[in-house]
């Protein structure tokens, strides 16, 4: 921990920050007389919520928000300096040498068309930092110092051609070359895979940590800010809520936003139930699990997709050998027993959205076999499965919420969707039975007559649920049903989906990345790498003794909240 | 109730806000009035015009403004207010004609194309491209030769150079949508595929096609006029706006400048007014702004 | 060099539908060139002899193959109304429809891309509301009104320009034929005289031409400036402390060039089809009037002949422009 002693003024000093957005409707206020301080070499979290002001506030430090966005009151001292009153010119001169900005969505971040060398020596031109003629080597001892491999080659790279988290070290390189004292990160880590994101987060650390700098780190993930900051500062709607030591949010949270949030982030020992707001009990308790027979038998299932730009006019050109067929899915068996929840696991790339489409029959498989209550349904086309007796017993939830409902249908017809085209209902029954699945998934009866851009991220949630289950199927699928949703509301929707399950006794097949999140809902654990199973078997024993090394990577790698 | 079908009162929220967007945006409101004087036009015409738009004097010929004859008179004599507001039925004619063919094939084969996949988007592909591959006024000038020169070619000539138009954009919209997760979701429930074209795809790309109709529209014109002012297709003395201009050119450089002024105008403001009117309509069917 | 011939080969299929459309269009539609070369009032035998002669009688696929032979050699057939081979005629006119066309796409594009890219940067400036108005008004004007307009003003009310009658007054002798562009011709041999005529004739086709050009390129160098201005890469840049200068043109400029590109093909079929609207009011002997004369005296083999050259000519347009474009973006190169 760094020294935090009194006689070490804060490097940066925000007070009474207030910064309004010009919309249609009048200014908004998006962030509200905020405080904050960051001493010199201290790391200070700020943790929100979509919607908090996080990412605005650090924008305001930087002075580049956007045309619509003022800094309506308050002041922000960077040593001594006042950074709202500083004539323009002078703050490009602190941009990029005193305090510097790395980003999520790293490959975006990056200019696409201009050698990621090149973007470096900008910066240190810039800044006089080097001249004409050193400005090379310099460049390429940045790359060196955030450990790209080859760096006099990568030198000329585009960022097209390079990974995610090697644009993200590019980007880490732009923000040091000059040695700030200062570094904002904002969601750094978001978007990348975990074993990536633990990379990443370490060489900032380090690197930041050499220099004796600042950072600020802006985050959604309290596990992330418990595991690099000293400090943590939690915002909600735009207000600072709470602000202390990292060990003391977690251990005593003072204010009931920072309990709320504390308890809905999933971490190791807690319960699906642990994570609703205190006074919440769940309706069901959860009984032990008494899987039936075997649901769904899935046997050397391969899917393989051309090579792109692989036949054509173009490969004849080149006048190469046919490259093979790329496996996405190479031959993986597994089984999900009835009244059982299976978790499917992996970074992206896996396989295991390509997996859950073929399970579906949205997806033609290559090869292999996948049975169901004893019948194959693998070779059923997939322009087929509509007209087939299994569509009702096998349905899905969606990733993202607001992609997975029609915009021109209310929640209700949506719901209904199902029944009418594969159910029996009609007319007063129809209505009565959408009611009922309305108040099944927690969705107010009035807003059944809404249209999905009037809905929340959760109620769209609740409605793409409703849809699932309208049916009674036997087996759902669950793709990221909780990805796109802010972490609180996270917690409730698994609830539901634990709720629901038990309820009506249908199995679960749970895509996701997020190895915290599957133990919540899951009896059984499948870890996926490249198209192949790493590991499978009952989620305690995969997440507490993991036989595979790649499981132990994903799940060291994974940050939680203590 | 009306949590199964589509609740009216989402119709009159769409309602309030057309009526919104046009009495809030004075440009958008005045290009709706202007469609409408032009619509007037084209279905009274020959009622509104003060005079028989065919009748010759050349007692009067070549006459600037005056109150009489507001527009003036051409080298016939005859009133070129009347010839210009007559003419408004053809012109408009031509332009909707041919664009809603324009529309039900190159939209019907676009959202084919992208749905499908497969050799459909092929074909469809590689017919748009090839008209793609030739300037597309050289190439109306080309179909309306082969075809013969009339009025009812120069329709079929202006919706063949439209049509890679439509078809990409319904291609790309349909394409889009055809992995979207509610497309997946109707599938999983049990519609067909021809259903999920018809209730799930069409009804949300139809707005984006109307508003590509909208700006399409001001270019059909402009190239039907195009046509008629090289000689093609209409004949005089049938009164037509582009007709009218390549008339009056001989005249401007004597400085007789109403013959073709007026009838330009009338061509550019019907142009304008349906590129406004383009505007507009999208800021109707963007489900975003509405408030 | 590989990406070149990539990106040639790529042009064949676009040849390829050409030329196979072309003949679709010359034999194939309901229009009987036989009974049309017979004249009204032919006899039944003679228009039988006219197609036996021109092989109109032959199935389909071999008429095309004779298509496509005579082009291969050049054949486009003779012109009725000026008794030339129609090639011969559009060589001798196509270096004046080209001098019009590319002095038109060029002075577009000197005041269209910087006023998009300004009206960008100074959004609500006088700048972005000149763009704004450019663009809606530009698009809605017909070539051939706005040029009578200028005709009006210029030559008829103020005089300041010659007679709208060509590419050279009366007076006047054209250069020595080298390049065939009057303005380059007439600079080689050190004639400013001839230049000056020259140019004069050239101001007003060229702006009206102009004009029509500026809206589309305007539209999107202010639209794709935008886009690269609110891009996280520009953020990067600003948050790195780059001066507005290279933020604006190493960064975003370049990156903005990249739709403009693009759109630089659509342009150029305006243009071409514009040019023969603009032709015929200025009375310019170039290729598209060449055509507009002969589809009035219903000569059919030059109109053909024309709607060919011109489809080529884009077709290598289009493949000058795809070349560029893997100049400017590594991206492209790698794809191809």
């Amino acid at each position: 921990m760094s020294a935090t002693t009194t006689d070490n003024p804060p490097l940066l000093e925000i007070r009474d920050l207030t910064i309004e957005f010009a919309t249609r409707a009048g200014p908004v206020q998006a962030v509200r007389q905020v405080s904050l301080g960051i001493r010199k070499g201290e790391t200070v979290g700020i943790v929100g919520e979509s919607g908090s002001g996080k990412s605005v506030t650090s924008y305001a430090v930087m002075r580049i928000l956007d045309r619509a966005g003022r800094i309506a009151a308050g002041s922000i001292g960077f040593s001594g300096i006042d950074l709202p009153g500083l004539p323009e010119r002078e703050m490009r001169d602190l941009r990029g040498r005193e305090i510097s900005m790395i980003f999520q969505n790293p490959r975006a971040a990056l200019n696409p068309i201009r050698a990621v060398g090149r973007q470096i020596e900008d910066v240190l031109i810039r800044h006089a930092q080097a001249t004409r003629a050193t400005t090379r080597a310099r460049a390429i001892e940045m790359l060196e110092q955030v450990r790209i491999a080859r760096p006099e080659e990568r030198y000329h790279a585009y960022p097209f051609e390079l990974s995610g988290g090697m644009c993200q070290r590019i980007v880490i390189a732009l923000a040091l070359a000059c040695g700030p004292q200062l570094l904002i990160a904002d969601e750094p880590t978001t978007g990348l895979d975990v074993t990536t994101q633990k990379t990443v987060m370490e060489l900032v650390t380090e690197l930041t940590r050499a220099r004796g700098m600042s950072t600020l780190l802006i985050t959604h993930d309290l596990g992330l800010a418990a595991a690099y900051c000293d400090r943590v500062v939690v915002m909600e709607r735009g207000r600072v809520v709470e602000d202390a030591p990292a060990q003391q949010i977690f251990r005593a949270p003072q204010h009931p936003y920072t309990r709320r949030l504390l308890r809905a982030t999933p971490r190791p020992g807690a319960r699906l139930p642990d994570l609703l707001p205190e006074g919440e009990a769940p309706p069901v308790e959860a009984p032990e699990a008494t899987p039936g027979p075997v649901l769904l038998d899935v046997i050397n299932l391969v899917k393989e997709f051309p090579r792109a730009g692989s036949g054509g006019l173009g490969s004849w050109l080149r006048r190469g050998p046919a490259l093979p067929p790329a496996r996405a899915v190479d031959g993986i068996s597994f089984q999900i027993r009835r009244g059982e929840s299976v978790g499917l696991v992996g970074e992206s790339g896996c396989g295991k959205s390509t997996t859950s489409m073929m399970v579906m029959r949205l997806l033609e498989r290559t090869s292999g076999s996948i049975q169901f209550d004893g019948q194959e349904i693998g070779a059923i086309a997939p322009r087929d499965v509509t007209r087939s007796a299994l569509r009702r017993r096998i349905q899905m939830v969606f990733q993202d919420p607001t992609d997975s409902l029609n915009p021109r249908y209310t929640a209700g017809r949506a719901i209904a969707d199902p029944i009418l085209r594969l159910g029996e209902l009609r007319g007063a029954g129809l209505e009565d039975r959408c009611r009922e699945l309305a108040r099944l998934v927690g969705l107010p009866e009035a807003l059944l007559g809404r249209f999905p851009h009037q809905l929340s991220g959760g109620q769209k949630a609740r409605v793409g649920i409703a849809r699932a289950i309208a049916l009674n199927p036997e087996l759902v699928v669950l793709d990221e049903p909780t990805a796109a949703l802010d972490v609180s509301v996270q917690a409730v929707v698994l609830n539901l989906l634990q709720d629901l399950k038990l309820r009506l006794g249908m199995s679960y097949l749970f895509v996701s990345h997020d190895l915290h999140v599957v133990k919540l809902l899951c009896d059984r654990v499948i870890v996926m790498r490249q198209g192949r199973i790493v590991e499978q078997g009952p989620t305690g024993q995969v997440l507490n003794q993991p036989a595979a090394d790649y499981t132990r990577a994903l799940l060291a790698a994974a940050p939680a909240a203590p | 109730m009306s949590a199964t079908q589509a609740s009216p009162s989402a119709f009159a929220a769409s309602l309030r806000h057309a009526r919104h967007v046009v009495t809030g945006n004075a440009v958008t409101g005045l290009a709706f009035a202007m469609f409408f004087l032009f619509l007037l036009c084209a279905a009274f015409g020959p009622l509104i015009a003060p005079y028989d738009p065919l009748a010759s004097n050349t007692a009067i010929a070549l006459q600037p403004p005056s109150w009489a004859h507001p527009f003036g008179t051409d080298q016939l004599g005859r009133d070129i207010l009347s010839r210009v507001v007559v003419a408004a039925r053809l012109d408009m004619t031509v332009a909707i004609a041919s664009v809603a063919l324009v529309f039900a094939l190159g939209g019907l084969a676009g959202v084919a194309a992208g749905f499908f996949g497969g050799w459909t988007d092929r074909v469809v592909g590689r017919i748009a491209d090839t008209i793609m591959a030739f300037p597309l006024f050289v190439l109306a000038m080309g179909i309306v030769a082969a075809l013969g020169n009339t009025v009812t070619n120069i329709v079929i000539a202006t919706a063949i150079v439209n049509f890679p138009l439509y078809a990409r954009l319904a291609r790309a919209e349909a394409a889009i949508r055809r992995e979207a997760g509610f497309v997946l979701a109707a599938r999983l429930t049990g519609n067909s595929e021809l259903r999920i074209l018809l209730t799930q795809i069409l009804p949300n790309i139809l707005p984006i096609m109307a508003v590509q109709v909208s700006l399409t529209m001001g270019y059909a014109i402009l190239n039907a006029a195009g046509l008629s002012f090289i000689g093609l297709g209409v004949r005089p003395p049938t009164p037509e706006w582009g007709i009218m201009v390549a008339e009056g050119a001989s005249f401007i450089v004597s400085g007789e400048w109403w013959v073709a002024l007026f009838p330009g105008l009338a061509l550019m403001l019907a142009v304008f007014c349906f590129n406004l009117l383009g505007d507009g309509l999208r800021d109707i069917v963007d489900p975003q702004r509405r408030s | 060099m590989r990406t070149v011939a990539l990106r040639l080969a790529g042009a064949i299929p676009a040849l390829i539908g050409v030329i196979l459309a072309t003949f679709v269009l010359t034999r194939v539609l309901p229009g009987d060139t036989a009974s049309y070369f017979a004249g009204p009032t032919a006899s039944a035998e003679s228009i039988a002899q006219i197609r036996a002669e021109l092989g109109l009688d032959r199935p389909l696929p071999e008429q095309f193959l004779r298509y496509v032979t005579a082009l291969s050699h050049g054949d486009l057939g003779m012109s009725l109304t000026t008794g030339q081979p129609v090639l011969d005629d559009l060589a001798a006119r196509l270096p004046a429809s080209a001098e019009l066309t590319l002095s038109a796409l060029l002075l577009a594009m000197a005041v269209a891309i910087p006023l998009g890219i300004l009206a960008a940067v100074k959004q609500g400036s006088l700048a972005d509301h000149a763009c704004r108005i450019l663009v809606t008004g530009g698009v809605s004007l017909p070539v051939f009104f706005t040029g009578l307009l200028l005709v009006y003003v210029f030559y008829f009310l103020l005089g300041w320009s010659p007679a709208p009658l060509g590419r050279l007054d009366a007076f006047a002798s054209a250069p020595p034929t080298v390049t065939g562009f009057f303005l380059v011709d007439s600079l080689l041999i050190g004639d400013t005289e001839t230049f000056r005529a020259a140019l004069a004739q050239m101001v007003l086709p060229v702006c009206t031409l102009s004009l029509f050009a500026l809206a589309p390129i305007a539209r999107i160098s202010r639209a794709s400036m935008l886009a690269v201005l609110g891009s996280d890469f520009v953020r990067t840049a600003r948050a790195s402390g780059l001066s507005p200068r290279a933020v604006i043109l190493t960064y975003g400029f370049r990156n903005a060039m990249l739709p403009v590109l693009t759109t630089l093909g659509m342009v150029f079929s305006f243009l071409l089809g514009a040019n023969v609207l603009v032709e015929k009011v200025f009375a310019w002997p170039g290729v598209g009037s060449y055509a507009v004369e002969a589809l009035i005296a219903s000569d059919f083999a030059p109109v053909q002949g024309f709607v060919l050259a011109m489809a080529i000519l884009y077709v290598l347009l289009n493949l000058a422009i795809d070349l560029l474009y893997g100049l400017v973006d590594p991206r492209a190169r790698m794809a191809a």
